[in-house]
């Protein structure tokens, strides 16, 4: 089973890019094939290339990519509970983070993880460093985790769905508090999410996945005004818009893509979202392309690309 | 045990509430409170924690009642007081004109039949070791809906095409379905005893955003063919907006703001709402706007700000006002139906 394939993109210094996608389509498995934390068995890393300036990470030894990670290439999960270690305060797992890549000593490194809660926005980070993470609530416990992931200035960040978990006002902060990090570092973001609300206030450019394939892939707002690919389409058209020019006081439909993402183990032969696709062809012709050959993911002149027969190349 | 906090305000809304609606009301909350006896530490003394505070509320005939609230906000708790499937402390439910406050469950059950739920999580809320048509016949049996066997299997198949899965699911089991086919399978399992209300307990929440759309819609249908009256709680303050009739925002256990949709998404009296509106990142980058990032978190429950709960996050506090007193719910215009709790709204 192929739970992703054939990706490529990039993440410009300093840039933020969404990778869009739902359950299933592949995009934590990215994640994990950048920093090489594919469990083999069960998983492998097939082919491909993890170029981080200009070294291909996949050909570096376990020794050396782990310096990478954690120092230049650091990782926010979605569940901060479960990757915060419950018997250690947050204290001493920001100051072992710290020491894995650096040789200061154990006041340096304390000196530096209050400093760190502090730029997250914890309140009294010097108290707060004592905490257990059960003693902290679920928004601060996400702080924690970027303030971790932030110990050795990494030149990126991929932070796979770290606000899905908090309240809306909770993830303002947080959006807010990585903004204001990614410019002040001058950081990478890698940034994976369904949340197309996030993406529009975030990103600089998108890259879609489905089904383990990058469907379409361009600067944000182009997306945003223009989606190229009917899945990219159909997803917009699913949300509920920004200001609802037609408020009313009766319910209103939701424009649904209908059907269900394909089994990753039994893949149509052409599109793999032909099925649920929207678009009108004109012929049976047409049709059949689209069932039987899996379009390439295509580059126009604008730089942006998409993977759809019926779109102009 | 415990007395509700307030003036008389939401007394007298109740009354005003009367003399206006001519919709009929299906399900009537009055000052409902619950609260739980609870220990802050292994050996502290005990305290009262008001998951839900003083709350009085209506939902009509063929009516949605959008809830929305943040984690801790006491809606899921609301929503289960009024079905009595959690006991209220203080207060009054009335379900199509009968009060149902202090019934038996004897004497509950034939009301049970016309009062549903839909839960959150389609993964844990469907026995994984029931068949499909079992789940959904669970209902016909314990309320002796249907004598024969083919009665009952008949009764299930049009349920199940009736949310949009084949009959033939019905001998499958919850594992072999996705999240959102499973969530339909919880819905037919809600329409078997042909109820006139459900509490739709972010019923959406834990789907992918293609598929989310799809259950509103298939919610949105049977609203409109089978007349249901929903009391439809998320966190998610679009998907409320598109679905509900009206809707009310919690905070703490209470209501701070109840208005029609359009009335209260346009308007945004209470500060709190404000806040939560803007907070929610909108699918549009040329409409950036600016975010009102309320500093720290909400209080606890167990320890609530005095006055106005929202007082210590609020922008717009005043001083001697809403740090003593709880500010009571009432209507900004009259007739407008737009209700605020707030010293200080943004009219």
């Amino acid at each position: 089973m192929r739970a992703v394939d054939d990706v490529s993109f990039e993440v410009p210094e300093g840039a933020t890019v969404a990778l869009v996608g739902e359950s299933g389509s592949g995009k934590s498995v990215i994640a994990l094939s950048i920093l090489g934390l594919i469990a083999s068995p069960p998983g492998t890393v097939e082919a491909g290339e993890v170029l981080f300036r200009g070294r291909d990470l996949r050909k570096l030894p376990e020794r050396q990519l782990r310096h990478v990670r954690g120092k230049e290439i650091a990782m926010v999960f979605q569940e901060p509970m479960t990757s915060l270690n419950p018997v250690y305060t947050v204290g001493s797992q920001i100051v072992e983070a710290i020491r894995i890549h650096e040789t200061v000593s154990r006041a340096t490194a304390k000196r530096r993880a209050v400093e760190l809660l502090g730029l997250v926005g914890i309140p009294s980070p010097k108290a707060r460093i004592e905490a257990y993470p059960h003693e902290l609530s679920g928004g601060m416990r996400q702080r924690v985790m970027i303030a971790m992931a932030l110990a050795c200035r990494p030149a990126l960040l991929l932070a796979d769905e770290p606000t899905t978990a908090l309240d809306v006002s909770v993830q303002a902060q947080v959006l807010e508090l990585l903004e204001k990090l990614q410019k002040e570092l001058g950081m990478g973001l890698l940034f994976i999410t369904h949340d197309l609300g996030v993406v529009a206030e975030l990103a600089s450019d998108i890259v879609v996945v489905y089904a383990g394939r990058v469907v379409e892939t361009g600067p944000a707002p182009d997306v945003f005004r223009d989606p190229l690919h009917p899945y990219t389409r159909g997803l917009l058209a699913s949300v509920p818009p920004a200001e609802s020019s037609r408020r009313a006081d009766r319910p209103r439909r939701l424009d649904a893509i209908g059907g269900i993402v394909p089994d990753l183990s039994a893949l149509p032969r052409g599109c793999r979202f032909a099925d649920r696709c929207a678009l009108r062809r004109s012929s049976a012709a047409e049709q059949e392309r689209c069932d039987t050959i899996e379009p390439e993911l295509t580059v126009l002149p604008s730089g942006r690309s998409v993977r759809c027969h019926l779109r102009p190349s | 045990m415990t007395a509700p906090r307030t003036d008389r305000s939401s007394l007298e809304l109740v009354i005003e509430d009367d003399r206006r609606d001519r919709i009929p009301p299906l399900v009537r909350a009055e000052r409902l409170t619950k609260a739980y006896e609870v220990r802050g530490s292994l050996f502290g003394p005990k305290r009262l924690l008001r998951a839900v505070d003083d709350v009085t509320l209506t939902v009509r005939k063929g009516e949605t009642l959008g809830l929305v609230g943040e984690s801790g906000s006491g809606k899921t708790t609301l929503g289960r007081t009024i079905l009595r499937l959690v006991e209220p402390t203080v207060g009054r439910i009335v379900f199509d004109g009968m009060e149902i406050t202090h019934k038996t469950e004897r004497e509950l059950r034939p009301l049970r039949r016309r009062m549903q739920i839909v839960f959150q999580d389609p993964y844990s809320s469907l026995d994984p070791r029931m068949k499909v048509g079992e789940i959904v016949a669970e209902p016909l049996h314990i309320h002796r809906l249907h004598r024969t066997r083919a009665e009952v299997d008949a009764r299930v198949a049009s349920l199940l095409e009736r949310v949009g899965l084949r009959p033939e699911a019905m001998r499958r089991l919850p594992h072999e379905f996705s999240g959102g086919q499973r969530q339909r399978i919880g819905i037919a399992r809600a329409l078997a005893t042909e109820p006139s209300f459900i509490v739709c307990d972010e019923p959406v929440s834990a789907l992918d955003v293609s598929i989310q759309a799809q259950i509103v819609n298939l919610l949105l249908d049977l609203q409109e063919d089978l007349a249901l009256s929903y009391l439809f709680i998320s966190h998610d303050l679009k998907i409320v907006e598109y679905v509900s009739h009206r809707v009310a925002v919690m905070y703490l256990g209470r209501i701070v703001e109840i208005a029609p949709t359009a009335s209260l998404f346009e308007r945004r009296l209470h500060p709190y709402t404000r806040a939560l509106a803007s907070s929610v990142p909108v699918a549009d980058p040329s409409r950036r706007r600016l975010r009102i990032v309320l500093e720290g978190e909400p209080a606890s429950p167990l320890d609530p700000p005095s006055g106005c709960a929202f007082h210590p996050r609020c922008p717009r506090i005043v001083r001697g006002a809403c740090d003593v007193e709880i500010p009571p719910l009432r209507e900004t215009e009259p007739r407008s139906g737009h209700r605020v709790a707030c010293f200080n709204p943004h009219v």
